[in-house]
């Protein structure tokens, strides 16, 4: 199928059940992206973490996603299976409430790639190494679903918002928009 | 720059509760590897034969593998080293799971522990910074509770535990190290932790580890798991499902248990049970493991699943397991599955080796049964066995009246009760137990493996080289076919000509030449695997495994830049073997303690025997008594042992000069 406005995606199918805890992702993902390529490896720069509690029989493998600068107010718990899974579980960003997806040295944030390189690589490799096959790759085509232009009020909250967080922009918004009323 | 191990040993020492980083000797690397062999290295300098195993000096070592936490699969070991309690002698035993690679990434190739803790503690090692804290309120708690309760104290799920329960605490001699899916169990070392009072040793690590050739050695993993993947879908023909496969036995995954119950012995290491196996044990125990098993569990870096996540109440992982585990409770108090995986819970919290345990537990019950132990040494027991298992579990951990008896193993509990006992515990080698296994035509192949392997544990030995002929010429043509693993095409040509019946068949052959070069191959892969820290489970133990003799060198040379060929590899291999050797001929051991369990066949050739010995020892460059000859420590440069030897009176000074 090819979707007139679509696009293709790259996407990983995760299936927890699968998943043996062995970390093998880690593993190469850190491997592949250190600098000289395959020179080092380390999990703490790995762009997947195995998010795991033995006792809690979870083992949960999340992807680096979008840096935020704030972490967030609530928490929630999810419980699926009878497994109880913290919210930041399933969460891929990198984030000041945790150590994952960071540069141990820089605290940079991580972000993962799909191993996109020059030359190609057929699948990212923590898929060709999950022998398992709880990581699976996938291409899909989906339709465009372009973010609308922001407005110069957006762009500034969002810029506060990367700062304070948002709750803090939304209770200062929240109480100035009451004051310019009453005015 | 030092590459795939990180150059630095982190030493502790509890009786001052002071701790030092410190540059390790990269010569030691270069003759010794890692692991196993520079944990040999280690002992030989510091822990002289005068050092008693609950002395302050003698060191508990927690070794990674020279490839430890590389990115070449199931390279996850530590090897875990000291004077054992049981046998007296130099032990090491080898755990998988995610310790090890932590370890590395946390700024350190080994924890050397020596002293003792004025109170119980914790070692907490956070990339490289390091604490000794406070443990007495974890006293008498299980081994997976501390290692949870600990990454709670600590306030990281990402911190990886090695613990002791109640039998390493009150010195079990048969008490175990745990880490999460994976132990150091044989041998007692979880009684050298309890007796320096050490709880538990955390870590957590976030730094590089290199390697010296990196798209090199990154072509030869990703051959490695190619080849594994192959290996998973083609299973060898027409061998037991357990060996056929990679890893280690897969008894997590396996339900045809048809082989272990009815070939190896129940109780003590008494019944066969022939005809055990009925279409009814079959469906019941499959449910028993389906309903319990949660999810299959590898180490760190390895895409087999040898162990497994057991649930037995309403947890959903109560523990976990691996290997043969699964049936030593069941078939030492002659129970069923259900019973076998329920006490294996207790067992792993408590942290006792699962062989040696349920055989000493089966020990008490038949002195009961034989009248020589009484009513009186087992107040208010139960009358079915498997309450009597539980009863006897608590008493030994907490060393309870007569529990404090079995606690030292079936041969210590025997010399104290007396009174015939010693006829009893007749399933040890060294004071060890065995595997419960009872055979009855001499194998010349096992006959020196049981004898000679100083892993004393026939698993640690064993491996690449089939344990029976197969039936036919053709199925023998097709195995040896692609066997690029042997040394040479001898072995292809001993295995062919091998027979189950008739002149060329066991106890005659293989020829005692043969048998000398099958043995030493076998042993030679385990002592690179654990020098190396690779699970034995894809080198050493299955057949035809994806690591071996001809591509180690390379494998090990790309990861850690040591030069290394064939022949070098073979040689730094004969070095720590025969190091490892002389620390325990350094502590009396002699020809006299290289013999199999007395019953472990029927049908024994004391000729034949005696000559396998002797060919063996000249093969591996010992004299008749199994001492290494001075020319032998020359030519490995271990010459400052042949010092020591002479210095001793263990070689004289003619002998050694010739």
């Amino acid at each position: 199928m090819n979707l007139s406005n679509g696009r293709t995606i790259k996407t990983i199918r995760i299936d927890v059940a699968k998943c043996n805890g062995c970390r093998a992702c880690e593993v190469i993902c850190a491997s592949f992206h250190a600098k000289p390529r395959y020179s080092s490896t380390n999990p703490a720069r790995s762009r997947i973490r195995v998010i795991r509690d033995q006792v809690a029989d979870i083992y949960l493998p999340v992807y680096a996603g979008k840096y935020t600068a704030a972490e967030c107010a609530g928490r929630d718990k999810y419980v699926i299976d009878g497994r109880e899974y913290d919210e930041c579980a399933f969460c891929r960003a990198s984030c000041p409430s945790r150590d994952i997806f960071k540069e141990p040295d820089s605290d940079l944030p991580l972000k993962c790639d799909m191993c996109e390189s020059d030359p190609t690589v057929k699948e990212p490799w923590c898929v060709q190494w999950c022998l398992a096959e709880a990581l699976v790759f996938e291409e899909r085509q989906v339709a465009e679903d372009k973010a609308p232009a922001l407005d110069d009020v957006d762009i500034g909250l969002t810029a506060l918002a990367n700062t304070h967080g948002w709750p803090k922009v939304l209770d200062a918004v929240g109480r100035m928009g009451g004051t310019e009323k009453k005015g | 720059m030092r590459y795939a191990e990180t150059g630095f040993n982190l030493e502790v020492d509890l009786t001052r509760g002071s701790f030092e980083r410190v540059t390790t000797d990269a010569r030691h690397t270069e003759q010794f590897l890692g692991g196993l062999g520079t944990n040999a290295r280690l002992m030989w300098d510091r822990v002289g034969p005068e050092v008693e195993p609950f002395s302050p000096d003698n060191l508990l070592v927690f070794g990674t593998g020279l490839l430890t936490g590389s990115p070449a699969p199931a390279t996850n070991r530590t090897i875990v080293s000291a004077i054992s309690p049981q046998t007296k002698l130099f032990a090491f035993s080898m755990m998988g799971g995610f310790f090890g690679a932590e370890l590395k990434h946390a700024g350190f190739d080994k924890v050397v522990v020596r002293g003792k803790a004025p109170e119980l503690v914790y070692l907490w090692i956070d990339d490289g910074k390091v604490e000794i804290r406070d443990a007495k309120h974890f006293r008498g708690l299980g081994t997976l509770e501390t290692a949870e309760l600990i990454r709670r104290e600590l306030g990281d799920s990402m911190v990886q535990v090695a613990s002791i329960g109640l039998a390493g605490e009150n010195r079990v001699f048969f008490a175990s190290i745990e880490q999460g899916r994976s132990s150091a169990s044989r041998q007692g070392l979880g009684a050298i932790m309890g007796d320096k009072n050490l709880k538990a040793i955390a870590v957590r690590g976030r730094q590089d580890l290199n390697v010296a050739r990196p798209a090199e050695f990154m072509g030869y993993c990703n051959d490695a798991l190619k080849y594994i993947e192959l290996r998973e879908k083609n299973p060898i023909p027409g061998v037991m499902p357990i060996v056929a496969g990679l890893g280690s036995p897969q008894e997590m995954r396996v339900h045809d248990e048809q082989w272990h119950t009815e070939n190896f012995v129940w109780g003590n290491a008494r019944h066969r049970r022939k005809g055990f196996w009925t279409k009814e044990i079959h469906e019941k125990w499959t449910g028993t493991m389906e309903h319990m098993r949660t999810r299959l569990l590898s180490c760190h870096n390895c895409p087999l699943k040898c162990g497994a996540a057991i649930s037995v109440d309403t947890r959903i992982c109560s523990y976990m397991m691996k290997c043969f585990s699964k049936l030593t409770y069941t078939m030492g108090a002659m129970s069923d599955l259900d019973f076998g995986l329920k006490i294996a819970q207790k067992a792993t919290e408590h942290g006792v080796d699962a062989f040696s345990a349920p055989q000493t537990m089966a020990f008490a019950i038949e002195l009961y049964e034989a009248g020589i132990l009484t009513d009186a040494d087992f107040p208010g027991w139960p009358k079915e066995p498997e309450g009597r298992f539980y009863w006897l579990l608590d008493h030994i951990v907490r060393r309870e009246g007569i529990g404090d008896v079995l606690a030292d193993g079936t041969y210590g509990a025997a010399e104290r009760i007396g009174k015939g006992a010693m006829a009893f515990a007749h399933n040890n080698i060294k004071r060890h137990e065995q595997l419960p296994l009872k055979l009855g035509m001499l194998n010349p192949i096992y006959f020196l493996m049981y004898s000679t392997g100083e892993k004393i544990n026939i698993t640690q030995i064993e491996g690449n080289f089939p344990q029976t002929p197969f039936a036919t010429r053709a199925e023998r043509e097709a195995f040896v076919k692609e066997w690029e693993h042997v040394p040479d095409e001898r072995f292809k040509q001993w295995f062919l000509d091998w027979e189950l019946r008739g002149e060329k068949s066991i106890p005659n052959y293989p020829t005692v030449e043969a048998t000398c070069e099958i043995v030493h191959w076998q042993e030679m892969m385990h002592y690179i695997d654990d020098s190396v820290g690779v699970c034995a489970g894809l080198s050493s133990f299955p057949l035809k495994p994806p690591y071996h003799i001809h591509n180690w060198p390379r494998i090990i040379s790309a990861g850690s830049g040591l030069t290394l060929d064939e022949e070098s590899l073979k040689h730094t291999t004969r070095r720590i073997r025969t190091l490892v050797r002389a620390l325990n001929i350094r502590r009396g051991m002699r020809r006299k303690d290289d013999k199999p369990p007395d019953d472990h066949w029927k049908n024994r050739f004391p000729e034949l025997e005696k000559k396998l010995l002797d060919a063996y020892y000249e093969f591996k460059g010992w004299n008749s008594d199994g001492v290494p000859t001075r020319e032998t420590l020359h030519e490995l440069d271990l010459d400052f042992v042949a010092d020591e030897f002479v210095q001793k009176g263990i070689l004289k000074a003619e002998e050694a000069a010739a």
